[in-house]
């Protein structure tokens, strides 16, 4: 029992569940604190039951991502020590400060909005929601940062045998980490826009609540558009940067095994590790990966061929990844678009509706085939070009983790299953009356 | 070298105040199988915490991503060393955050029942095993100078380690009998109150044995011998015992509150100041231990997070204050229902 394969296993499996929850917390939140906001604006109370219902959803969701976010904050130290030694002075300080600037709000904030509609006045209750809402987009830009080190580190010097920060800013103000902000917090809205949407339209189609779920269909669909089409924009420059810091991601995510100029972008392929080639190759067009990657169609592109053979990234896997990430994208922007046409005419869309409500799940495959292309694209390197995921692990025996991971599995696959068994519920029940009358 | 010493108190004032804080949701949820004999009952012991826990959690958190900032050996070699307990606890943490939230979705006794036995399992079993924990780190933990741990988890079920999960437990069950007393009424403020009583004549003798047992199984007490001064903490620690005793006859519960609250914060000060200048001893030879000395952060990284920490953590508290100014009080019908 390798404990760093289980590690890793245990790290994906934990990160890519918290990662569940996360997006709907980041974009519901913003789309809520915008419904009370126009609630306390116009006094129409359709907004007050929907700041309720899609509130309601959005705290059985936030109650997950808490809990399986702190299991994360310590897997640094269980599964990663060697890591946490060596990287620590940088790294460990972004987490600090991301629990005392953002966790400690939103955790704060969130016991108030759900404990204090009779204590707060409407306004102050719509301000506590965007405080909410700013603190959960305030953490995943620490998060991300930290994670930007990993990806290409910056501002440090190697001294006492481990990474030692020499400037905060160079930190802070990472490109890399800086286009992660500018992708996932974009991509979070447009799952959460999507989720909005798909549960709207369930209720569309059976024609209940129509008011109501056309007006939450519509927020949500401006946030949608928006949201996609900057998704898409930012996962462009992103992919160029990765270009030029991560030429063996680069080349993993296009299946691109020999160097040359005018290098074409393959639409699929079945890759050969082993063998340094692919096996099939259907669709190439000459020249585009040289200008998606340089934005020059006689750009020199590195083949894998060209890297050490034990610092290539698992190629099949990173190569799927981002063919799914990307064509889920397009598609996204397409319905988008074709939404904004259809805004008026939703009950005379039924097909357009139906599609939106199948179309839950795909943001979230989107969203978690994004990071699986980030991490594993990463490889064999825990901090690109400084330290060997293989190098970084704990000390602790197999069996531990063997143990651990079983039991990281069944609680999540229970809580997971309950929760949306929840989620789901309430859903499809629908806005309650409202019942509370609020303090002006 | 100050700003070690600093950063080394820091480290431990904020595990105190995660203790004080977090410690009274603990002890209702310990409590709650115990007081919550009808469903009203259950919700007012919910509803007592149930605006506050969560940013209670944070500080561990951030205590967590301190020890990860200023000592990165400390974070690496206490979390891989003590691995199985701390995964137990953060189990146990993920059962109790989300029994508050799943708890009152499905109307029926059987679902209902579920989460209620993860609120205790999540309550009682972090407070016992912090404790151990704690106490384990006091005696000193068998790890080599690679990090490497030289035993296995049921060494840490040792005497002294009981005893301090023991202590821990009854610490916190005491400071949040008092949080009950404070935030109920009728019968349950009836039965909390005269529990209180008996888990204070229950924790008496625990913390004196605890005090002697230190003695002879940790080195806590040499630096109260070198400097007799750091005696105070001792002294505090034993008063404010006292006081809840005193607060809880004369029916002044926030004030019994508050003393279990500095009894917490003065235990922990006995062991971080008995610890200096070390912050996770080695069992097996005194050569490994890991100091603020040989193992923390660089000075300027030292500095950005003192920064960070003197500006924010104020703020922090002052709204986690208004917080609990806003809620104060006994738990009006009203506020039963969620
Ligand atoms: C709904 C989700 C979603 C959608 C539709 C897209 N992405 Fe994305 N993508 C993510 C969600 C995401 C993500 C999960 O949020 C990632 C993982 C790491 C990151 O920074 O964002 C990501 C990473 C990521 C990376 C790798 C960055 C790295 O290696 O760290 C690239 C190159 C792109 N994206 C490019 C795109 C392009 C060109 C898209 C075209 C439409 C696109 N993404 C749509
Ligand atoms: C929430 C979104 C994320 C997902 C879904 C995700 C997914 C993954 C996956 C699939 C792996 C395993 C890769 C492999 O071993 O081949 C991994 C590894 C890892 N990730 Fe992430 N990740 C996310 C965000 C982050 C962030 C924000 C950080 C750091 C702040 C991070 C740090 C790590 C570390 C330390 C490892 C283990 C070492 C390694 O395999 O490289 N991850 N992650
Ligand atoms: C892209 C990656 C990530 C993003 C955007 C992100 C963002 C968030 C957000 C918005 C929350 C608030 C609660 C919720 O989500 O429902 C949260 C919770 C949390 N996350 Fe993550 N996270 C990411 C990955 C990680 C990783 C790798 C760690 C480990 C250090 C981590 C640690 C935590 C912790 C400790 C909490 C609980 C905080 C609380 O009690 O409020 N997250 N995360």
């Amino acid at each position: 029992m390798d404990p760093v394969f289980l590690s890793r296993l245990q790290f994906a499996v934990a990160t890519m569940f918290h990662f569940l929850f996360v997006p709907l917390t980041l974009g519901l939140s913003i789309i809520i604190a915008w419904m009370e906001t126009q609630y306390v604006r116009t006094g129409d109370k359709v907004y007050l039951q929907m700041t309720k219902f899609w509130g309601k959803i959005f705290l059985i969701n936030f109650a997950v991502g808490v809990v399986t976010g702190i299991t994360l904050e310590f897997q640094f130290g269980t599964n990663w020590s060697r890591y946490s030694e060596y990287v620590g002075d940088v790294f460990g300080s972004l987490l600090a400060i991301e629990a005392s600037v953002a966790f400690f709000l939103e955790s704060t904030f969130i016991g108030i909005w759900v404990f204090g509609w009779k204590k707060l006045s409407a306004k102050a209750h719509a301000a506590v929601m965007w405080v909410i809402a700013i603190a959960g987009n305030l953490s995943a830009v620490w998060i991300l940062t930290a994670n930007g080190f990993m990806q290409h580190p910056v501002g440090y010097t190697i001294r006492n045998g481990r990474a030692e920060m020499t400037d905060f800013f160079e930190v802070l103000f990472n490109k890399f980490a800086i286009l992660e902000i500018l992708h996932v917090i974009p991509s979070a809205c447009l799952l959460s826009a999507f989720f909005v949407m798909g549960i709207s339209a369930w209720h569309l189609l059976k024609k209940q609540h129509v008011d109501f779920f056309t007006r939450s269909f519509r927020i949500a669909l401006v946030f949608g558009l928006a949201a996609s089409l900057i998704t898409g924009f930012t996962g462009d420059l992103h992919g160029t940067h990765v270009a030029e810091v991560q030429p063996a991601k680069l080349a993993a995510m296009e299946a691109h095994w020999e160097t040359q100029t005018k290098a074409p972008l393959i639409m699929f392929a079945i890759p050969d590790q082993d063998a340094g080639k692919n096996l099939i190759e259907i669709g190439s067009i000459p020249g585009l990966l040289s200008f998606l990657g340089y934005h020059d169609f006689n750009a020199s592109v590195r083949g894998l061929n060209d890297f050490p053979k034990d610092e290539i990234p698992p190629v099949a896997i990173t190569f799927i990844a981002f063919r799914t990430m990307v064509g889920l994208g397009t598609l996204f922007i397409v319905l988008m678009v074709y939404g904004w046409f259809r805004r008026d005419k939703l009950m005379e869309s039924p097909i357009f509706l139906k599609i939106m409500l199948f179309s839950i799940p795909l943001p979230y495959i989107a969203i978690e085939m994004g990071w699986v292309l980030a991490e594993v694209g990463r490889q064999p390197w825990i901090v690109y070009g400084l330290m060997k995921t293989s190098d970084a692990v704990s000390p602790v025996h197999g069996y531990q983790v063997m143990i651990s991971l079983i039991a990281f599995i069944v609680i999540y696959g229970l809580l997971g299953g309950v929760a949306y068994y929840l989620i789901g519920k309430h859903a499809l029940k629908g806005p309650a009356p409202i019942e509370v009358s609020v303090k002006h | 070298m100050i700003l070690e010493t600093i950063w080394f108190f820091l480290w431990g004032l904020l595990w105190a105040i995660f203790f004080m804080t977090d410690g009274f949701d603990f002890g209702v949820g310990t409590l709650y199988p115990f007081l919550g004999k009808s469903e009203d009952d259950k919700r007012t012991m919910i509803n007592s915490i149930g605006p506050f826990w969560d940013g209670n959690e944070v500080w561990l958190i951030t205590a967590g991503g301190v020890t990860f900032a200023a000592f990165p050996k400390v974070y690496a070699v206490m979390f891989s060393t003590l691995y199985t307990p701390l995964l137990l606890i953060l189990f146990a943490l993920i059962l109790r955050g989300v029994a508050f939230e799943f708890r009152g979705q499905i109307e029926s006794d059987s679902w209902k029942r579920v989460w209620d036995l993860c609120i205790f399992i999540g309550s009682f079993l972090p407070a016992l095993l912090f404790g151990v924990a704690f106490a384990n780190i006091f005696r000193g933990i068998p790890f080599d100078g690679q990090g490497l741990y030289h035993g296995n988890i049921l060494m840490l079920l040792n005497p002294y380690g009981l005893l301090g999960g023991i202590l821990f437990l009854l610490l916190f069950m005491l400071h949040g009998a008092n949080w009950l007393a404070m935030k109920s009424e009728g019968d349950l403020h009836a039965r909390v109150t005269a529990l209180a009583d008996k888990i204070w004549l229950a924790l008496v003798p625990v913390a004196v044995i605890f005090l002697i047992a230190s003695a002879f199984a940790t080195n806590l007490y040499q630096n109260y011998l070198d400097t007799p001064q750091f005696m105070v903490i001792i002294i505090i620690s034993v008063a404010s015992l006292f006081m809840v005793k005193l607060y809880l006859s004369k029916k002044e519960y926030f004030k019994a509150w508050c003393s279990s609250a500095l009894t917490i914060v003065s235990c922990i000060f006995f062991g971080v100041i008995g610890l200096f200048p070390v912050l996770f001893p080695s069992l097996l030879d005194a050569k490994y231990n890991l100091t603020a000395f040989n193992d923390s952060s660089s000075p300027l990284t030292l500095k950005i997070m003192l920064g960070v920490v003197i500006v924010f953590i104020p703020i922090v508290i002052a709204y986690q204050l208004w917080t609990y100014n806003l809620f104060k009080g006994k738990l009006t019908k009203d506020e039963m229902k969620y």
